[in-house]
Parts: structure tokens; C-alpha cells; sequence
């Protein structure tokens, strides 16, 4: 890939563009479409375009597979610690009205908390898929 | 009439981009015509008023499945290998699914009947009390991440577990496929 100036370029231009794109998305999710399984998959894009343009070497060198790893357990552990988190507090499992002093900012807390969750691993997962398919 | 027209367009194009996939045996091109019918599909849910669905369609049909497809051919290879014959018993055996499928389509309710189980069940209730139990203003995130959570968090797990599968079989890297254990030498 060392001649293609034109892909290079662009893909510096675009990457950080992917990855605000996809923060909107995340975070913009309780307002429009959206949300963590699509902003997930947008932030991904933004590493396997990197990796399709400069290599797998220097995607590993971004980004580590075991980092990868330990993201996609972390952001499912994520949303289920919220739901724990619903039990402790006296609630049911996944109930987030019990996480804040009123039900409605609670409802806010845990729903943008498992989006997270859900972007984290879904993110995750698909550059665990590229590193799978396209590692040497 | 407008969004019947655009309805009826989007569908041929999506029959026309199912036969070319079907008759084309150049893997690379094939691929490609996927992720235009993955596009077209996000259009026909648009039109439907789903954006969200229309969202995660464009998102992973055309974009992260694209790529996907185009790094198993990069580990297989860009031609189909074997010549398709036609075989008799399975284009009948298709033709009564198909004719079955289409059979039973009669017994769906219409297109936006607001009488069905579906309508009558929760979503009144959910349309009705969203904005004061949850206060989040798209009503489809307020189901997904809250009233369906549980379903949600299912869904992430098989997105990990989808994960953690494709590692098992290709995450080891091809030096040392054999040993699936010894993790120390990966």
C-alpha cells in the first residue's frame, strides 16, 4: 500500500470524521436515530478502514487484539453490571428506574450506560472479526 | 402514489440485483452487488419509515458485511470453482416452498392494519407512557434500551459470543492453527 497517495490522504481526512460520526450517533441516539449497535459498527469502520489502508501491522500497532478482546468482554459486562446494578439498588434486573433519585433521570442514566455497553462490544466484536479474517 | 412509485421501483431493482448475484460468478463483483442490495433494502425501510432498522442496514449490510465477504475471499479466492447445473429436484422443491410461503402470505393481516396483535398489544402503551416513564425522545431507543432491554442485552451477548466463535476458528493466526489451547505461543 505504500503507492496509493490518493487512498492514504483521503483515509486521514476521513477516520476521525468516522469516528465523531459514530460518537453522534452514540450519544445522539436518544433524539434520532441511532444508537449503540449502529454507532458501534460506524466507530469500527473507522479501524478496519485504517488496517485496509496501512496493514494489519499497523492497526495491531493502534489498536492491540488482546485490547480488542478485553473490550468486547468489558462493554457486555457493561450492561449487565447495570442491570446488576437495577437488583442492588431494589429494583428488578435491567430496571433503571432505581438507578438515580427520580425514575426518569434514572431511565437516562442506564440507557445511556448499556448503549455504551452495547457500542463497546459491538465495536469490539467487528474489529475481532477483521483482525480474524485479515491477520497474516 | 409517490412512495407506491419509489416502492415499486426499489423492488425491481432489488429482484434485478437478486438474479445478477445469482448469475454472477465472479465472487469480487458479486460481493459488491450484495452491498448495493443491502443499500437498496435500507431505501425500502426508509420509504417503510424505519430509519433506524434503514440505519443498521446500511451500516452492516453494506458496509462491515462487505468487508467481511471481501476478507474470506481474500483467504478462498475470487472465482467460483465449480460450473451450477441445474438440478430438477431442487428447483421443484424451491417452487413448493416458494408457493407455500406465498400461500400463507394470504393469511397476514394489511400492510399498516391497525387491528393487529401487534398494534393492539403493548404498543399503545409504550407510544402512550414513553415520554413521561422514560423521557427519551425516540421512542424506538426508549423500547430497545429500556422496555426491551432484557432482549437487548441478548441480543449483545450474541454479538460477543458471534465474536468469540469466529476467534476460535481464524483468531489464532495461520502459523499455529493446531493448537486451539496453548495461548502462550500465539
Amino acid at each position: 500500500m505504500e503507492h496509493h497517495l490518493v487512498l492514504r490522504v483521503v483515509a486521514r481526512l476521513l477516520i476521525p470524521l468516522i469516528m465523531l460520526f459514530a460518537l453522534y450517533v452514540q450519544f445522539h441516539g436518544d433524539y434520532g436515530p441511532g444508537g449503540g449497535f449502529q454507532a458501534g459498527v460506524i466507530f469500527s469502520t473507522a479501524f478496519i478502514l485504517y488496517g485496509l489502508i496501512y496493514g494489519v501491522d499497523k492497526l495491531r500497532d493502534v489498536i492491540h487484539p488482546d485490547v480488542v478482546r478485553s473490550l468486547a468482554a468489558f462493554g457486555l459486562l457493561l450492561y449487565a453490571g447495570v442491570g446488576l446494578a437495577g437488583i442492588l439498588s431494589g429494583g428488578e434486573f435491567l430496571n433503571y428506574s432505581v438507578l438515580a433519585i427520580d425514575p426518569v433521570s434514572g431511565q437516562h442514566l442506564g440507557i445511556l450506560l448499556i448503549e455504551a455497553g452495547v457500542g463497546i462490544t459491538v465495536a469490539s466484536t467487528m474489529v475481532i472479526l477483521f483482525y480474524a479474517f485479515a491477520s497474516p | 402514489m409517490t412512495v407506491t412509485v419509489i416502492n415499486i421501483i426499489l423492488l425491481c431493482l432489488l429482484v434485478i440485483t437478486a438474479l445478477a448475484i445469482n448469475k454472477q460468478r465472479n465472487l469480487f463483483a458479486a460481493t459488491m452487488l450484495t452491498g448495493i442490495y443491502s443499500l437498496i433494502c435500507a431505501s425500502l425501510f426508509v420509504c417503510l419509515d424505519a430509519v433506524d432498522v434503514a440505519f443498521t442496514e446500511a451500516a452492516v449490510g453494506a458496509g462491515i458485511a462487505t468487508i467481511l465477504f471481501l476478507g474470506t475471499l481474500a483467504l478462498t479466492g475470487f472465482e467460483e470453482k465449480t460450473r451450477v447445473k441445474i438440478s430438477i429436484p431442487a428447483l421443484l422443491l424451491v417452487s413448493i416452498t416458494g408457493g407455500l410461503l406465498i400461500y400463507g402470505i394470504q393469511d397476514m393481516p394489511a400492510f399498516g392494519d391497525a387491528n393487529t396483535p401487534v398494534q393492539t398489544y403493548l404498543s399503545g402503551k409504550y407510544i402512550d407512557e414513553s415520554a413521561t416513564e422514560i423521557g427519551v425522545p425516540n421512542l424506538v431507543t426508549s423500547v430497545l434500551a429500556s422496555y426491551r432491554g432484557y432482549d437487548t442485552f441478548g441480543e449483545t451477548t450474541v454479538i460477543f459470543t458471534a465474536g468469540i466463535g469466529v476467534l476460535m476458528l481464524l483468531g489464532r493466526g495461520r502459523k499455529n492453527r493446531k493448537g486451539l489451547l496453548d495461548e502462550d505461543d500465539a
